[in-house]
């Protein structure tokens, strides 16, 4: 009796974890960390040296820590923004422009509200970037709703749009007066973040507390509320939710301005809390980055945490790499194949289920 | 692993032993043996060492309750999922199946209830699909009419190869996918559920073709609810009842009763308990409604109705004659042209869904994957999904898991849903466990009037027998009810009053008791009632 149930939680056990959609990610990684090491090895280098400098420079001391942590910030608040129009059925490309669109806010809130204590300052610099990224993902949200325009294409023009209205206003109405360099005046004291350990010339600020209790509150939204609910099942099945009485264009909309906001918060904190200026070209791709690291962390928000955490650890150490003497653009290689064996997730899944499969054919013989 | 290993070496013991019980004679009589076959999913074990035995030439129906794992079986034959363990043996031998990919080189062809067809393209394109004929290495579409034609011709299924997908009926494109398997070389054809979407005619059809495929030595497995169907057209039967095969018999020697208790276990009187009705004030009203269907032609022509508190008014037709897109009007998923919609004194034409919905009127939908469900959400929230916004089931926007919950509990006791658990998403349910939520879901909510199509598509006859019971239940409450429905018995034993559209329009309205088949069926097919009385007062006056 007992016996039985031992096998029968055994068999639930495996179907769970073969279910679970967090080992496609991980059986992913491993995969291509293993990959990545013959081709290490291809090179005449030593995959085991390499991966302890990729370590060690990530999160190998206190500063290395520091940076990772600096580099996480954003990045998993892009991957939020992305893995939420996901839940919709949305592609949302534009976290790059919705991100400039809020730090240009946030920078502007910050720059001319002045002589306020950083209890009101923080918070409308935050709001206020925040409502400028979602505007800026809601106008393809509206788009999408009104005429049909697919958010990919819209969302991409967008970006264009965000870009050049950056590099207008960092050299133009918005330049630091005297400066002649393309960047924006400082924020006020009050308006950045608080920095909770610095070492040498980096800080981490609370932006990183910020990142986690967002991705804590998408994750409730996502699962526990009434917006959840109706923005899944608009993702899932838009003949259904409409059926059930669920507004189509509202979600779209909605869903549009949340996964902005987002984007819209990630320039924020790296304003308020890092660059503590408007440099137009702040972004660097993490916009895009977003949508590699929702995919790894398959629209999850705790996923999302910790895929960020592996590109931001990646980039970290890849500088530490190099110095050991192996090229750093192996990690580029890593993460093209972790996003490759995700995207192709049958295949992943056939190597996991490969060793069992050989079992069985081996007891119908 | 230990564990798991000895468990899959009982399996393998006790397939030993039933394949040496077996008298090998008749396995390689067998045109396909599926021996022991055992398919567990989590919390359920949909077939238990299974053993199927069909022969060559015959058409082989396979029936059993909502859930009973029948689609589970042909699914494995096919190749869709892999099996947990067991052997199928084709022609006497021991054949592999890993992908359809296999069984198509097998000569096993699948035609799904929901098909798996390419809208826009044209009936050959799709019939060549991923075997198209080349010359060179373009696509030589003459050589696929060629083909697609002396296919046709050779089976005697019709069709217009240069016709587009998204242009043709049900029943055509059912023939199409029949056509496909051919193509592909097919000479065992597992047909599921084909029916279930078909009109009485287009059925009529099917069988011809069956009976054609059959003469031309092809083996047929046909999954059915309706025993008349299988004593019409099959030679033989195997029931199933919770994954387990309950009995086998030769089509003659049986009938619909034995069967029905074989399925069930107890007897179905499939009589439904109706009242004498009481009808109170008129709660819905249709005056002169115009809808068009997809192609923007005119699919409701000025039609006109009322229906009161208490009373069920059914609407029969061929289907395609403007049901789908009436329906679609009155529930706000398709707009009004002309016409106005008056429930409960109040103007309801072009409401959005969510305020017909919410104005109390509850829908039953015919496309129960396109509308009727999300998929991927579990049993419990799709059981909310018109009422997920109403207290107790969220509150300040925050859901309320317990509600949720005791109240999918209580939703899938009552209505016999086959499920482990309230968390199943809906998508691992089978066909009629689905159409169960849908119902479950709509008549729940005690609305003011309910439009009802296709109530019963799918359903095993003992869910059938209940579901009848639930929507004379909710109109002895008082509840006014528009019921749509390709099956004319269910249409006869549930309504009030009967209007039958044809072209969009009402041809007449009769009452149940008071008229015959074969008058709704010449409406049906177009004639007025004036007109059919006309002709009966002529034909009376003769007689005289
Ligand atoms: N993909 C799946 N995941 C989990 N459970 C499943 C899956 N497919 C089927 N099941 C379960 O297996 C059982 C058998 O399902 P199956 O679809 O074979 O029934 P069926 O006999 O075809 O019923 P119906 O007459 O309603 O179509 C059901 O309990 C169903 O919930
Ligand atoms: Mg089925």
């Amino acid at each position: 009796m007992i016996r039985d149930m031992k096998k029968k939680m055994f068999k639930n056990f495996i179907t769970f974890f073969k279910r679970d959609t967090f080992v496609i990610p991980l059986a992913s990684i491993v995969l291509s960390l293993f990959i990545a090491a013959l081709v290490i090895l291809s090179i005449g280098k030593n995959p085991v040296i390499a991966y302890a400098s990729l370590i060690k420079g990530s999160f190998g001391n206190v500063q290395a820590f520091i940076t990772t942590m600096i580099k996480l910030t954003p990045l998993i608040l892009t991957g939020l923004a992305v893995a939420f129009g996901f839940r919709a059925g949305l592609f949302n490309i534009g976290a790059e422009g919705q991100l400039s669109m809020g730090a240009l806010a946030a920078t502007m809130f910050g720059v001319y509200i002045t002589s306020v204590p950083a209890i009101i300052a923080i918070p409308i610099a935050i709001l206020g970037g925040m409502a400028a990224g979602g505007a800026w993902g809601a106008i393809a949200g509206y788009l999408k709703a009104k005429t049909g325009a697919h958010e990919v294409i819209s969302t991409i023009m967008l970006n264009y749009i965000a870009a050049l209205l950056a590099n207008f206003m960092v050299n133009g109405p918005f330049q630091a007066v005297g400066t002649g360099i393309p960047k924006s005046p400082e924020i006020t004291d009050a308006a950045k973040l608080p920095v909770m350990i610095s070492v040498q010339a980096s800080s981490l600020s609370i932006g990183i507390i910020i990142s986690l209790i967002a991705a804590v509150i998408i994750y409730v939204i996502i699962q526990r509320t009434t917006v959840g609910y109706e923005i899944k099942a608009v993702g899932f099945n838009p003949y259904a939710a409409e059926y059930g009485g669920i507004s189509i264009a509202k979600n779209i909309v909605l869903a549009m301005f949340i996964s902005g906001a987002l984007a819209g918060l990630a320039g924020t904190v790296e304003v308020l809390g890092l660059h503590h200026r408007f440099l137009g070209t702040l972004s660097a791709g993490k916009g895009f980055d977003g949508i590699s690291i929702a995919l790894i962390g398959q629209n999850n928000p705790i996923g999302v945490v910790f895929a960020a955490l592996l590109i931001a650890a990646l980039r970290t150490g890849s500088n530490q790499m190099q110095f050991a003497g192996i090229p750093k653009h192996i990690i580029i290689i890593v993460q093209g194949l972790v996003i490759f064996f995700i995207a192709t997730e049958r295949l992943v899944k056939t190597l996991i289920l490969w060793k069992e499969r050989k079992e069985e054919e081996v007891l119908q013989k | 692993m230990g564990e798991k290993g000895e468990y899959n070496l009982s399996i393998a013991k006790s397939i030993m032993v039933e394949i040496d019980r077996m008298d090998i004679k008749k396995l390689s009589e067998c045109k396909v043996a599926m021996i022991g076959i055992t398919k567990r999913f989590p919390g359920v074990l949909a077939n238990d060492k299974v053993n199927l035995y069909v022969k060559e030439g015959e058409i082989h129906a396979i029936v059993g309750e909502n859930g009973a794992g029948k689609t589970t079986l042909m699914k494995q034959l096919y190749g869709l999922i892999k099996l947990d363990s067991g052997t199928i043996f084709m022609n006497g031998k021991k054949i592999v199946i890993n992908t359809p990919g296999d069984a198509i080189l097998n000569g096993i062809g699948m035609v799904h209830q929901h098909f798996m067809l390419v809208p826009p393209l044209t009936v050959a394109e799709n019939i060549v699909l991923g075997m198209e004929p080349v010359k060179g290495i373009v696509f030589d579409i003459n050589k696929a009419r060629e083909d697609v034609k002396e296919l046709s011709e050779k089976y005697a299924l019709h069709v217009d190869p240069d016709v587009k997908i998204e242009d043709i009926s049900v029943g055509m494109q059912q023939r199409v996918e029949i056509l496909k398997t051919l193509y592909r070389g097919a000479d065992l054809l597992i047909l599921d559920e084909p029916t279930a979407v078909l009109t009485p005619q287009e059925t009529e059809e099917l069988f011809t073709v069956m009976k054609s495929l059959k003469k031309q030595g092809k083996t047929i497995i046909f999954i059915t609810h309706k025993l008349n169907e299988v004593m019409a057209i099959t030679d033989y039967v195997t029931v199933m009842r919770l994954g387990k095969v309950t009995g086998r018999v030769n089509t003659k020697d049986t009938n619909p009763n034995e069967l029905a208790r074989m399925m069930v276990g107890r007897n179905v009187l499939l009589r439904v308990n109706k009242k004498p009705p009481h009808f109170g004030k008129k709660i819905f009203e249709i005056k002169d409604l115009w809808v068009k269907d997809n192609r923007n032609l005119d699919a409701v022509k000025g039609l006109s109705l009322q229906i009161r508190k208490g009373e069920i008014l059914g609407i029969a037709g061929v289907a395609g004659n403007g049901q789908s897109e009436l329906v679609e009007a009155i529930t706000g998923l398709r707009r009004a042209e002309a016409g106005k919609i008056v429930f409960d004194g109040m103007n309801i034409t072009n409401w959005t869904p969510k305020q017909v919905r919410k104005a109390g009127i509850a829908h039953v939908t015919e496309d129960r994957l396109k509308y009727g469900l999300i998929v991927k959400y579990p049993i419990s929230y799709n059981f909310i999904l018109a009422h997920y916004d109403e207290v107790p089931y969220s509150n300040g926007g925050f859901l309320n898991f317990n509600t949720i919950n005791t109240k999918a509990d209580k939703l899938i006791k009552e209505f016999d849903v086959r499920t482990p658990s309230r968390d199943v998403l809906v998508g691992a349910l089978s066909g009629g466990n689905q159409q169960k939520v849908i119902v479950a879901r709509e008549f729940y909510f005690t609305p003011k009037f309910a439009v009802v199509a296709q109530p019963t598509r799918g359903l095993d006859i003992g869910a059938i027998e209940f579901i009848h019971n639930k929507i004379l239940e909710m109109r002895d409450k008082g509840i006014g009810m528009l019921l749509v429905s390709m099956e004319l018995e269910e249409i006869f034993s549930l309504s009030d009053r009967i209007a039958v559209m044809y072209e969009g329009e009402i041809m007449g309205i009769v009452k149940p008791e008071e008229t015959t088949v074969e008058t709704v069926g010449l409406m049906m097919a177009g004639a007025r009632l004036t007109e059919i009385k006309a002709d009966d007062s002529r034909y009376e006056e003769k007689d005289v």
